[in-house]
């Protein structure tokens, strides 16, 4: 399966694994943003899942502890932005900012111990039988945890969202929060759960990138990852499912412009790795022409029981 | 910083004191680091008040650092195609080619927002990416110093006296673009408060329905705010690729369109306010310096304490929702 020098398992693999770190951060956001609330600091969330999960993978040498303790990282974070926008209610966007701030400078300041270390190897975990299966088998069944635990999690999101009560009264809130508080639902800490769950989605979302994709810890390693799952969301029309084929177009791009850039095309590198960000103004102009407004109602808006 | 984290008081302060004090007031550093404070805030305030212009009416224009890098890459064009002809006219026409250049990158996200409702947001930061990916282009091709024996990064402007942006005062770090700083602040300060344009940009940004009902063009607004303060940002990085940098590099740009935006809402989105905020920014930039000499803190330290700066700050908003009661009443 070789065209024009680019082997298409390998591809396709790559894809999935260079799609990972983004689809962990978008679903995540996709549930902040379906409670009504816009988290700009989904960068500085990463990056800090990236620096905490590399140093205790790294210490404990066993990567599961890693991916746990970014999620952690992530969500308390998280947390921060939680109380400034929820309690303080301060503006969503400019304390997203911040936490994007904050989130690289501290990644920076903790992890300057840690440059130039490799990382414990995440293993490959191959699916019995549907790993055997010519092709399909090394380029979809023969990953790490981490890309299956992420496409479990899109599934899971997609069926709580859309099937349980949960679900639904999260819609509510971001739909509507002054009828959901008329209904008696706690607007606020509900808001903050969907935010807390973002925080810890973008924690292992940024340590697959210092653990399994690269894997070492440099400075801004992220390169705008959390920004691009926040075009995602927006891609993805608010749907689960949808995040995934986003995630999943978006790291085929990303790395079809590697291949084309190793084997040597005469397109001048700076216009290949300036793709995967116009593509994705490209991809937000044809949702806006062609794609329905669904964004949640209530999304941005600040809340208070009193108002 | 590190003092702050481990709960060791003095040394905290004398990081402090390193970071807020040092670079004003003590003799070893005082000479270099008083001219700096300008030379680091003129850009940082010119762009901050562009951008408060459009976060006033609820225009979220996050890419000031591409707009900035292509002012730069417009203005030094002009330069360097000109190069080494004298005029005086050549400086004037820097400016309004990377005025023109900042404008431009604005105007795409502001064009998609107004012609297909793109999210202008996520539209101005790809194009941060875009524009530093032009930025590395041509400062090894295009742009590149013929002279420069194959290395990357364009002739330098500081020897080449009509397009150099020299210092107005000697040892002020007064240059042309922190006195455009200055003027943007006092214009910006007259466009809130007596100009008809300001009160609609307010209103749009507090009230949009009212703003569509009393006939305020929504879209000529997105464009205004969005030209305007990618004209400013165009303007900045020119003054700065033309001045204090000199040249076209891959990393001439110091990241001072996102350091505007945290500037634009310390400063509470008053030209004032900014003028104030910018020179604190500024200071946590030279500060931070000389703590990477003195304690050997690094450098994304200066990062985490200006986004700290902002949420503190954020945080005082509980003073504008909430109020203090005492139980009796």
């Amino acid at each position: 399966m070789v065209i024009f020098g680019i082997d298409l398992v390998l591809l396709i693999s790559a894809l999935m694994i260079s799609a990972t770190p983004v689809l962990l951060a978008a679903i995540g956001e996709a549930v902040v943003e379906k409670s009504g609330v816009l988290n700009l600091g989904v960068e500085g969330m990463m990056i800090t899942g990236a620096v905490i999960g590399f140093i205790f993978a790294v210490n404990t040498q066993i990567p599961i502890y890693g991916f746990v303790c970014a999620a952690i990282a992530g969500a308390l974070l998280s947390v921060l932005f939680a109380v400034l926008t929820q309690y303080i209610m301060s503006n969503q966007v400019a304390t997203g900012l911040g936490l994007t701030m904050v989130g690289l400078g501290l990644s920076a300041l903790i992890g300057k111990p840690y440059e130039g270390i490799k990382s414990p190897t995440v293993s490959k975990i191959e699916i019995p039988i549907l790993s055997d299966i010519p092709i399909l088998g090394p380029m979809i069944f023969s990953h790490d945890a981490v890309v299956y635990f992420s496409v479990i999690l899109v599934a899971t999101v997609a069926f709580v969202i859309s099937k349980t009560r949960i679900g639904l009264v999260l819609r509510a809130v971001g739909e509507n929060q002054e009828a959901a508080h008329a209904l008696g639902y706690k607007v606020v800490r509900i808001r903050f759960l969907a935010i807390m769950f973002g925080g810890a989605t973008a924690g292992i979302g940024g340590a697959y990138i210092s653990l399994a994709r690269v894997p070492q810890w440099t400075e801004g390693m992220t390169a705008g990852a959390g920004w691009i799952a926040l075009a995602l969301v927006v891609f993805a029309s608010w749907k689960p499912w949808r995040v995934l084929l986003g995630a999943y177009l978006f790291g085929g791009i990303t790395v079809l412009q590697l291949n084309l850039q190793a084997i040597g095309v005469a397109i001048p590198v700076e216009i290949l790795s300036m793709s995967p960000y116009l593509v994705t103004i490209v991809v937000l102009v044809g949702i806006s022409l062609f794609g329905h407004h669904t964004a949640p109602g209530s999304l941005a808006r600040p809340f208070h029981a009193s108002q | 910083m590190f003092g702050l984290l481990l709960g060791d008081f003095s040394s905290a302060f004398g990081a402090i004191k390193l970071i807020f004090w040092d670079p004003l007031f003590d003799e070893n550093f005082a000479s270099y680091a008083r001219p700096q404070l300008l030379v680091k805030a003129g850009p940082i305030i010119l762009i901050a008040i562009g951008l408060s212009i459009g976060f006033k009416a609820g225009i979220w224009n996050i890419g000031a650092e591409g707009q900035y890098i292509l002012g730069a890459i417009f203005g030094a064009s002009v330069a360097l195609s000109l190069y080494p002809q004298e005029s005086i006219l050549i400086f004037p026409a820097m400016i309004l080619a990377g005025a023109l250049g900042g404008f431009i990158w604005a105007l795409i996200p502001a064009l998609l927002k107004v012609y297909f409702k793109t999210n202008e947001i996520l539209v101005s930061l790809m194009l941060v990416y875009v524009a530093e990916n032009i930025l590395a282009s041509v400062s090894q091709g295009l742009l590149r110093n013929p002279e420069g024996m194959g290395l990357p990064g364009s002739r330098n402007l500081k020897d080449y006296p009509s397009a150099h942006n020299s210092e107005i005062l000697v040892n002020s770090g007064m240059h042309w673009g922190v006195l455009t700083a200055f003027l943007a602040v006092i214009l910006a300060y007259f466009l809130f408060l007596k100009h008809q344009k300001g009160y609609e940009i307010r209103i749009a940004g507090e009230a949009p329905k009212a703003a569509y009902f009393a006939g305020i063009n929504p879209s000529k607004t997105i464009i205004f705010c969005m030209g305007m303060s990618g004209l400013l940002a165009g303007m900045a990085g020119l003054f700065e690729v033309a001045g204090p940098s000199g040249q076209i590099t891959m990393s001439f740009n110091s990241g001072y369109g996102f350091t505007a935006i945290i500037v634009a809402f310390l400063g509470r989105l008053n030209p004032l306010g900014i003028l104030l905020a910018g020179l604190l920014m500024a200071l946590t930039y030279i500060g931070g310096e000389i703590a990477q000499l003195m304690l050997g803190l690094p450098g994304a330290s200066i990062q985490l304490l200006q986004g700290m700066l902002l949420f503190f700050l954020l945080a005082t908003d509980i003073f504008t929702n909430y109020r203090f009661k005492s139980k009796g009443s």
